[in-house]
């Protein structure tokens, strides 16, 4: 049942991902035009799209942070200790 | 109060860990299952209150302290219990069993102390029962894992144990609440300090993911659980409010993350997040409002439920498979499409996507912070949830599940769905991940506090949904970035895995150095030398004196009959020496005498 469901999934991928990206521009257009930011803690979270500026910018800060460090020497050879 | 029976919920724990090897057969299983459901039943029938208090020499001993705050972390911990032991039903070793229970045993006996010297006497019982799962895996890694993580946590102890010692010097008090966290005496940070390295606070942390990579299948369930969240209550009980934690706790969240990306093998990728998840809570416990507090034991109770969950899932695959590195598997849906499910719910949980438990408790602290306006905090918190999502909800599951085929003809031939016991225990932890999420009084209304807190507003929805979805969005444009590599991250721990090695190798090169220097020189040829002077020394002396004699006289000087030789002779039988050694002291005495 799962993997069938998985499968249709991948036969149809292009649609999925059109899917997915129609998701993220409703959000973004949800918190631009409709959401009620009364509530909101930061000015800036008043700026339509915020969270997801944010939530993309992490992502790419993480991975880029975490992979200079990780190139800086930290990311040994598996037989590290070992040796 | 004291004087009736009391009947502490580890104390079922400890008896079924003794009986149990004295089950064979048949009854073996039932038995595992019963144990911790009665434990569960005890901790659900407890009422409120101080009870099985005991004198001991000139104190008293507090084992039964029953408030809100302990008994929701004793709920949840005795059902991870009997959820854990469901997991590892298959687990033929009742030694390992039995050092499960008695690690759970050792958390309770911590929830339920009342002053800190019951308090550290089950501190330590967790220690040393939970070091046995890592040893049962049985490879040779697993000893010296073992060992390290017992290092570390002797000296956390040790920390812990100063820490009160000096703390009833100082007071005379040995109860265990509220510290004064405004003033903090050296005693105080000492407790602090034994706390937050069962925490994995960094630089106090590497202990973990060390231990919990190597730990068995079914032990790492249970390490994931008990540890870091007895640690957590502790420091909520003793330290709210201790501002020092906040930034701590920020630390902790994004250096998990940090270290989740480089990370190759899954159980240790999820044991980095322990340390980031655990990082909210301590930052929770900083910030110590009643929300916060409240979020600090929520998320705790959601955590110990997804972890264990996740650990369940991945722990499956190395089950069935043998492996746990990302790049030894991949493509895993068609075969085992159970765990993937199930990993999943752990891993959208732990993101705290809406309707699951993590968006219901994480949130807590975050609010929390915002309400406090510590914004710097509360943004970074959530930057670290950016990187939850991304690893344990989207790398985990993709790149075992999906993405490259990596395993080898033998992984893809074991590969299979894990058995039904296992399936279970993954669907009841997958279920209350998704009941917490669904409906929110389950969790809210065990909370020490009253809660007022709403977690699903439009905004804190739409808010989050953007979140993750757009770190989805990333992960999927990075994806080539994100692929997994064979490497090991060095971690604080090389400090003493390698300082180690620094010392052997000083100790080779100098200590050795210096050891054939002093057996060389101070045991052989010093005393040689020695010798030949104190035996030779008075022969030659004489020889210098007599030799011109002898010249002038014409006696034969060399040669085996020679005067030379037979002068040696004497002198070798010590018989002038002797005289010599009495002549020189009858020639002391007498110059004392005269300066006299």
């Amino acid at each position: 049942m799962i993997v069938k469901l998985i499968d249709g999934l991948r036969r149809r991928l292009k649609l999925v991902i059109r899917l997915g990206y129609g998701v993220l521009a409703l959000l973004v257009l949800l918190d631009a035009l409709v959401l009620d930011k009364s509530h909101a803690h930061t000015a800036a979270e008043k700026l339509p799209g915020f969270w997801a500026i944010f939530g993309f910018v992490s992502c790419v800060l993480i991975i880029v942070i975490s992979k200079w460090y990780g190139h800086l020497g930290i990311m040994a050879r598996e037989d590290y200790y070992e040796r | 109060m004291s004087g009736e029976f009391w009947f502490h919920p580890a104390l079922v724990l400890i008896i079924g860990a003794l009986v149990l090897p004295l089950l064979k057969g048949a009854l073996r299983k039932p038995f595992m299952l019963l144990v911790p459901l009665l434990s569960f039943a005890v901790v659900l029938q407890l009422e409120q209150g101080v009870f099985a208090v005991f004198p001991f020499l000139d104190w008293e001993l507090t084992f039964g302290r029953v408030d809100q705050l302990s008994l929701v972390f004793a709920y949840i911990m005795t059902l991870m219990c009997f959820i854990g032991t469901l997991y590892g039903l298959h687990v033929d070793n009742e030694y390992e069993v039995m050092a499960a229970w008695l690690y759970v045993a050792g958390s309770l006996g911590v929830i339920f102390a009342g002053d800190l010297l019951v308090l550290f006497l089950f501190w330590e019982v967790m220690a040393f029962s939970s070091v046995f799962l890592v040893w049962f895996r049985g490879r040779s890694e697993s000893l010296a894992t073992g060992y390290r993580y017992l290092l570390v946590h002797t000296f956390g102890g040790l920390v812990l144990l100063a820490g009160i010692v000096l703390h009833y010097q100082a007071t005379g008090d040995l109860s265990f609440n509220q510290f004064d966290v405004a003033s903090p005496t050296i005693a105080i940070w000492l407790i602090m300090i034994g706390f937050i390295l069962n925490a994995a606070v960094p630089p106090l942390h590497a202990w973990l993911p060390d231990a919990y990579g190597e730990a068995t299948v079914s032990g790492a369930v249970f390490m994931c659980a008990f540890t870091t969240k007895t640690a957590v209550y502790a420091l909520a009980r003793g330290f709210a409010g201790m501002e020092i934690l906040i930034p701590l706790g920020v630390i902790m969240a994004l250096y998990g993350v940090v270290y989740a990306v480089l990370e190759n093998d899954a159980r240790r990728l999820l044991a980095y997040h322990i340390i980031s998840q655990v990082g909210y809570m301590v930052a929770g416990v900083g910030i110590g409002t009643e929300l916060a507090i409240n979020g600090v034991c929520a998320h705790a109770f959601a955590h110990i439920l997804y972890k264990g969950l996740l650990f369940m899932g991945v722990g499956s695959v190395l089950y069935m498979t043998g492996k746990s590195k990302f790049t030894e598997l991949g493509g895993l849906y068609r075969k085992m499409p159970w765990a993937f499910v199930f990993t999943l719910i752990g891993g959208l949980s732990i993101s705290a996507f809406p309707l699951f438990s993590g968006f219901v408790s994480k949130s807590m602290i975050v609010a929390a912070g915002f309400e406090d306006h510590l914004y710097w905090a509360a943004f970074l918190l959530t930057l670290a949830s950016a990187g939850t999502f991304l690893h344990t909800g989207l790398k985990v599951p993709y790149f075992i599940w999906f993405g490259k085929n990596n395993c080898s003809a033998t992984t893809w031939e074991r590969a299979a769905d894990p058995p039904w016991h296992m399936n279970l225990a993954m669907a009841v932890a997958a279920f209350l991940c998704i009941l917490i999420g669904v409906y929110t009084p389950y969790l809210y209304q065990m909370l020490p506090y009253a809660v007022a807190y709403e977690p699903y507003t439009a905004y804190h929805l739409l808010e989050t949904m953007q979140i993750l979805l757009f770190t989805a969005l990333g992960f999927f444009l990075f994806l080539k970035k994100l692929t997994p590599e064979p490497v090991t991250s060095l971690d604080l721990d090389w400090f003493y895995r390698m300082g180690g090695r620094v010392f052997q190798l000083a100790d080779e090169q100098w200590l050795g150095r210096l050891n054939r220097w002093g057996q060389e020189t101070l045991a052989g040829t010093v005393p040689h030398r020695l010798n030949l002077f104190f035996q030779e020394g008075p022969a030659r002396l004489c020889l210098l004196v007599v030799r011109p004699f002898w010249q002038l006289t014409g006696v034969k000087i060399d040669g085996p009959d020679g005067a030379e030789r037979q002068l040696r002779d004497t002198f070798n039988r010590s018989l002038f020496s002797v005289g010599s050694t009495a002549i020189c002291t009858v020639a002391m005495l007498l110059v004392l005498l005269l300066l006299a």
